[in-house]
């Protein structure tokens, strides 16, 4: 299967350090070798397979192995170390992505999270043999329902979309039980985009509603809207542009007098713990991304959990099973006649929630509080550092995060991505790019708590230089990253060939690839 | 407070520089009627120390996975999980990234996910898998909608024989879509060909099976298919397929497959009370246009070097936004890494070798266990790693002795699931039981239901 590469000259030319030479990335079947093998199973019983393979019915058999690539151990270990040298890390360096609170994943979660009497557990296994993590469950439940001023958690949404989209069904589950068949559903137009597309996987319209002048809800248009179509509203507080949503209490008392409901995306709750609850604001179903605030790690794209609290009204409408405590002990619930139903194969990323209650457990109340004090405290200093050379979109304090706006380099020929590129060159990751929508040429910029001072300054110090070069040599920008492992891939000829799968040479001939 | 950035003198360093007062000043913009007046009530907080404490006190009420014997299956299952898995996801350059959207500083990732992808491909014969989904439930519910989009369709039907919590999942997703979902009866444990036949006269957008089912059982997939293409070519067979099994079964694509989905927990995900795992979502290339969640494919840069990118990203909700053909935004990339490394170093052998020792210790555990006074296989039909037992007395109380006993978890109770179903068992064996361990099995059922 391995195909002999013709060996490929090694550059000269100094890429970043730590950086193997620039060639093209290994895929794991380039290393394959017919024969080879990576891991041994038990011996013993072979001489059954051949009886126990005969005993399935021929018509469902497999007639040629799957195309498996075949490596030893130290080969499959060195493919994965060699290409995780290409990554940007937290642990490396600044992660500065809007939206997303790349904090610190601490180490312990996953010495924790990792403990045989939490990772093996097997879900069906009889209810008195689960009774340690039955109730971290059931106490993280109401340690998150403290924390946000709720009445009930469900922890089954395995990140922030699904918890929109339980919020939907929650909506709907409402509105059914009052005899409502309520179709709108309020978004900004500053919203993530996980926001109307959870409106719509469940059945509802969403209406997009214009920001005011100053970034924030406008509470006029809101109130235009609403009518008695109007199932509820999806606000983002801080919203997408780290702006603390002012008037949150009066849009939830406008949309309550129609007898909608409130979904507060939480997943900015970053700038809040502590701080402020949104049970006190009006709000009647709030996500949490526990692998934003609650510092578990975001693996590469996820795993995450996307915890959900509501009212004390809208509990019975919580998916099932429910962890209830008992006399006898905790149990799970599963007659819930007004459930939404299941959402999860099971009770949620419990392997997730562990971590975060580690986390939760690690502060206390008074080190939640701490954490949104120096997430704001970072954000505001950083803005300050960072508004002579990318102007921020709002002249205010802001929450945890902050926009600036690249749009000025239009007129040197630089694009907004190009600088996000170029700040690769200094070994942070870029901010979020060209969102939230409604700022032209967005820098998106979330700090976190868990950076200091030099960090920040030394961020800032790389977007004057920027600025500066933007203006000097702007085909530096405009050309970069120049010290990456890779350098810019062409994304509309990829997405042309659409080559999403290995091939082994012979068949991309045959299919007439290049 | 060992994770924050700055120490409170360094804090007022930094409000001074940027002019602010205090840190109250920073909050002007926060109504003070919505500020929170009490600190919530939360346990003190814990060093690292205690904290560790703590949490293996709380480990240490569960039961003992290492010294327990498992037969548990219904989705989650007690396979080997090699050593190398968890060094790799173990590096921060795996574990403490996010999304590659800066494809320059996340070849790690993008590589792994292309992958990912085609080791997808290569098991269930299809063109085009993508990044992952949450879990294969949701991975169920979203290729009920990709067949609903692509066909005209305003009804799915689901065979009885899936996982109940997958059906569950499926119309708590489809509650509030165009899509009606209809039941296929069971009959033996399979699906009933005879109301399949039926079903299709009516066209539905798809019809899911998953292999092997519920009850272990395998389904006929290729009397499905012959029906499907005569009755209705347009109706999408949906099949949700075990990755391990199909390193002995054929691939759905053979039996015109147009979604496979699945999870990905047999393949080195250990089962974590139920999550997080990944899903698995593959299809025909004729619906990439249609795909949920990410998809990595291989570009080129201006040296004509091979490197991986996100593509046809207009799909996703973070350019499409309501006319997104998901709201997946975060799936489960790290669990997928851990299925890619489990592939890669089991290799075509290896996974054959597993998948059929599983086979030889399901068959010797439900011959010897049908020995046992009033012990049944509950069906005929062909297994592979799983199937029911009818037992002489209620499952439930059964198991809870079981374990009493010592510590062996005898299988899965299908009361659980159909209350009415009160002596009925699901065992699953993986290639980790030996024959001496299927034995105390035996024995402790001896035992308990004598
Ligand atoms: C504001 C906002 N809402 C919702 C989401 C969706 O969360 P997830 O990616 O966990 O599904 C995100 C993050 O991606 C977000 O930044």
């Amino acid at each position: 299967m391995a195909e002999t590469k013709t060996p490929e000259p090694q550059q000269s030319q100094s890429t970043e350090a730590g950086c193997p030479p620039r060639r093209s990335v290994e895929v794991i079947y380039e290393r394959s070798l017919p024969g080879h093998r990576g891991y041994r199973l038990p011996r013993g019983a072979a001489a059954r397979w051949e009886a126990a393979i005969d005993a399935l019915p021929e018509t469902l058999r497999r007639k040629r192995p799957p195309e498996l690539p075949e490596v030893t151990e130290p080969e499959v270990v060195r493919h994965f170390i060699g290409i995780s040298l290409l990554n940007h890390h937290v642990d490396r360096s600044l992660y500065p992505l809007g939206s997303c609170t790349m904090k610190y994943n601490p180490k312990i979660n996953e010495e924790l999270a990792r403990l045989p009497g939490f990772a093996l557990l097997h879900p069906q296994a009889p209810e008195t043999s689960l009774q340690g993590i039955l109730a971290l469950l059931w106490r993280f439940e109401r340690e998150l329902a403290c924390v946000v001023g709720m009445a009930a958690v469900s922890l089954h949404p395995a990140a922030g979309a699904q918890g929109e989209m339980l919020g939907m069904k929650l909506f709907r589950a409402y509105h059914r039980h009052r005899g409502h068949a309520k179709r709108k559903v309020l978004v900004p137009d500053s919203a993530h985009g996980t926001n109307p597309a959870s409106v719509v996987l469940s059945g509802f319209e969403p209406v997009q509603i214009a920001s005011g002048a100053d970034g924030r809800m406008d509470l006029g248009a809101i109130r235009a809207a609403i009518d008695d179509d109007t199932a509820g509203i999806m606000v983002t507080n801080p919203n997408t542009l780290g702006l603390f949503e002012k008037e949150i209490a009066a849009v939830a008392e406008a949309i309550h007098a129609v007898d909608g409901l409130v979904y507060m995306d939480g997943a900015n709750l970053n700038a809040l713990v502590g701080l402020a609850q949104p049970g006190a604001m009006g709000v009647d179903i709030v996500h949490l991304n526990l692998h934003k605030t609650f510092s578990t790690p975001h693996g590469g794209g996820g795993p995450g959990s996307g915890p959900v609290a509501v009212t004390a009204e809208l509990e019975p409408f919580l998916p099932v099973p429910i962890v209830e405590r008992t006399e006898a002990g905790y149990r799970l619930e599963h007659g819930r006649p007004l459930s939404v139903g299941p959402l999860h194969p099971w009770c949620g990323n419990a392997g997730v929630v562990v971590r975060a209650f580690a986390y939760l457990h690690s502060l206390g109340a008074e080190g939640l509080a701490a954490v949104s004090r120096a997430a704001i405290v970072n954000a505001n200093y950083l803005m300050k550092q960072v508004a002579d050379s990318f102007p921020v979109a709002k002249r205010e304090w802001c929450m945890h995060e902050f926009i600036s706006s690249a749009s000025w380099t239009k007129k040197h020929k630089v694009r907004v991505m190009d600088v996000a590129k170029r700040l690769l060159d200094f070994g942070f990751h870029a901010p979020t790019v060209s969102f939230p929508l409604i700022v032209p040429d967005a820098l998106m910029i979330e700090p976190t708590e868990t950076e200091t001072r030099p960090t920040l300054d030394r961020f800032a110090a790389a977007l004057r230089e920027i600025a500066r070069e933007v203006r000097e040599s702007p085909e530096r920008v405009q050309q970069a990253p120049h010290s990456t492992c890779v350098g810019r891939l062409n994304e509309a000829a990829a997405a042309r060939r659409l080559r999403v799968r290995w091939q082994a040479a012979k068949e991309r001939d045959d299919a007439g690839g290049a | 407070m060992s994770n924050i950035g700055h120490t409170p003198q360094e804090e007022r360093a930094m409000l001074a520089a940027i002019g602010a007062d205090s840190f109250e000043t920073l909050l002007d913009q926060v109504p003070s009627a919505l500020r929170q007046q009490k600190p919530c009530d939360l346990p003190p907080a814990q060093s690292e120390f205690e904290l560790r404490r703590t949490l293996s006190g709380l480990a240490a009420e569960n039961y003992d996975p290492l010294r327990s014997l498992s037969f548990l299956g219904a989705g989650f299952y007690d396979h080997i999980i090699p050593a190398a898995i968890d060094q790799i996801v173990l590096r921060s350059e795996f574990y403490t990234a996010y999304t590659p959207y800066q494809a320059e500083v996340a070849q790690g990732t993008l590589t792994t996910i292309f992958e990912f992808q085609s080791l997808i491909c290569a098991l269930s014969g299809m063109e085009i898998a993508n990044a992952s989904m949450y879990d294969g439930a949701s991975a169920a519910a979203e290729a009920m909608l990709l067949a609903g989009s692509a066909t005209r369709s305003e009804r799915v039907l689901l065979a009885e024989s899936i996982h109940p919590r997958t059906r569950g999942v499926i119309e708590t997703y489809l509650d509030g879509s165009a899509l009606e979902v209809l039941t296929l009866p069971e009959r033996k444990g399979q699906v009933d060909l005879a109301a399949l036949e039926q079903a299709l006269t009516e066209k539905p957008a798809a019809v899911l099976l998953q292999q092997p089912n519920f009850f272990g059982l395998l389904e006929p997939l290729d009397r499905v298919a012959e029906l499907q293409q005569r009755l209705s070519a347009e109706t999408h067979l949906v099949v949700s397929a075990d990755p391990l099994s199909l390193a002995l079964l054929a691939p759905p694509a053979d039996f015109g497959a147009q979604t496979v989905i699945g999870d990905v927990q047999p393949l080195g995900i250990p089962p974590q009370f139920g999550g997080p795992s990944a899903g698995y979502f593959a299809t025909r290339a004729s619906h990439a246009r249609r795909l949920p969640g990410r998809l990595v494919a291989e570009a080129t840069d201006a040296e004509g070097r091979r490197g991986f990118v996100l593509t046809l990203q207009t799909r996703e909700q973070h350019i499409r936004r309501e006319k997104a053909t998901s709201n997946i935004c975060t799936n489960s990339a790290l669990m997928a890494l851990r299925a890619t490394i489990f592939l890669s170093l089991l290799g075509p052998t290896g996974l054959q070798e597993m998948a059929a020792l599983c086979a030889a210790r399901g068959q010797q555990a439900a011959e010897r266990l049908c020995g046992i006074r009033g012990v049944a296989r509950r069906h005929a039909g062909p297994f592979w790693r799983e199937f029911v037992l009818t037992l002489p007395r209620e499952a439930e109380d059964a198991v809870e002795r079981a374990y009493e006993a010592g510590g062996v978890l005898a299988g899965v109770p299908l009361s659980r699931f159909w209350p009415e179903r009160r002596r009925e068992l699901l065992v699953a064996v993986t290639e980790k039981r030996t024959p001496e361990e299927i034995e105390t099995l035996a024995e402790t059922l001896e035992k308990v239901l004598a």
